[in-house]
């Protein structure tokens, strides 16, 4: 995948209001008018952030006559839980290190709560 | 299960907060307190855990005392170093470390990270809170599971592994 699509998304989402907008097109289709109702903004600025997400590549909308519902791309979640997925996995093998070095202080202090000088200098 | 001792028991979970740009990573480790804190301050432990797989990690200074600073570098096999430094805010022993942490290329971008240790009884849960300054760079942050160099940390895992078991 190219990074630069990748940084789109993310800045995509780095504006609540855009974060809310995805979060309300999980739970299915909407009009820009729909989603401008709840907040304090102009549809015309509802509208500018659905294009965002949309050059993003997150949000697409259907030509279906007048109505033009925002749809969240397919795959969307699946790739952002992959990203968080993958940084999840990396903060596990550098844990999972640090349970080999604490076993390791285990053999050297077997002894509770005795403080083994050197052993690791 | 609650009293198989395997390291599969100890899941990381990563929180990222809808309101707060932080990551907060939980897990458990088991050891004491006393003894997760050492592996978290002691430069010679550190080393052999900090540091992502095929980035040998060097480090200059790791003065974990409150005050003290620290750098270190991830170097790759081209000798491309990456460098990372901060300063220890607070370090309370076997309870609390609080540091902030810039990435060297982005002297700017300065995260505040918090790890608190906390007793289970013999084991530790680990909770650490990174608060970084915007949206934008926690979820960058969060993507950097992308980069290359980061996938073969799973191989070195698995080697350590074999190793340990």
């Amino acid at each position: 995948m190219a990074d630069d699509r990748l940084s789109r998304m993310f800045s995509a989402l780095a504006d609540p209001t855009r974060r809310d907008i995805v979060a309300r097109l999980a739970v299915g289709d909407a009009t820009v008018n729909e989603l401008a109702e709840p907040y304090d903004v102009s549809v015309q600025a509802v509208s500018k952030h659905v294009r965002v997400l949309e050059d993003a590549g997150l949000v697409s909308r259907s030509r279906d006559a007048q109505r033009r519902p925002c749809h969240l791309e397919p795959g969307v979640f699946d790739l952002m839980t992959k990203w968080i997925e993958r940084y999840r996995r990396e903060a596990e093998d550098r844990f999972r290190r640090l349970d080999a070095v604490l076993e390791q202080l285990d053999e050297e202090a077997p002894a509770t709560g005795a403080r083994t000088e050197g052993a690791a200098s | 299960m609650s009293t198989t001792r395997t390291n599969h028991r100890n899941e990381t979970r990563i929180e990222a907060d809808p309101a707060l740009p932080t990551i907060v990573i939980t897990r458990e480790f088991e050891a004491t307190p006393e003894r997760v804190f050492r592996a978290y301050t002691d430069p010679d432990l550190v080393v052999q855990w900090l540091g992502p797989r095929r980035l040998r990690m060097q480090i200059e200074e790791y003065d974990a005392r409150r005050g003290g600073s620290y750098r270190y570098l991830h170097v790759d096999d081209d000798g491309t170093e990456y460098a990372f430094r901060g300063v220890f805010h607070e370090v309370r022993p076997s309870e609390r470390i609080v540091q902030t942490f810039t990435y060297e290329d982005y002297p700017d971008g300065v995260s505040l990270e918090t790890a608190t240790f906390e007793d289970l009884g013999g084991r530790t849960r680990v909770t650490t809170r990174s608060l970084v300054d915007s949206f934008e760079a926690r979820d960058g942050i969060l993507a950097s599971g992308m980069d290359v160099g980061v996938r073969e940390g799973y191989e070195r895992l698995d080697e350590l592994l074999v190793g340990t078991a």
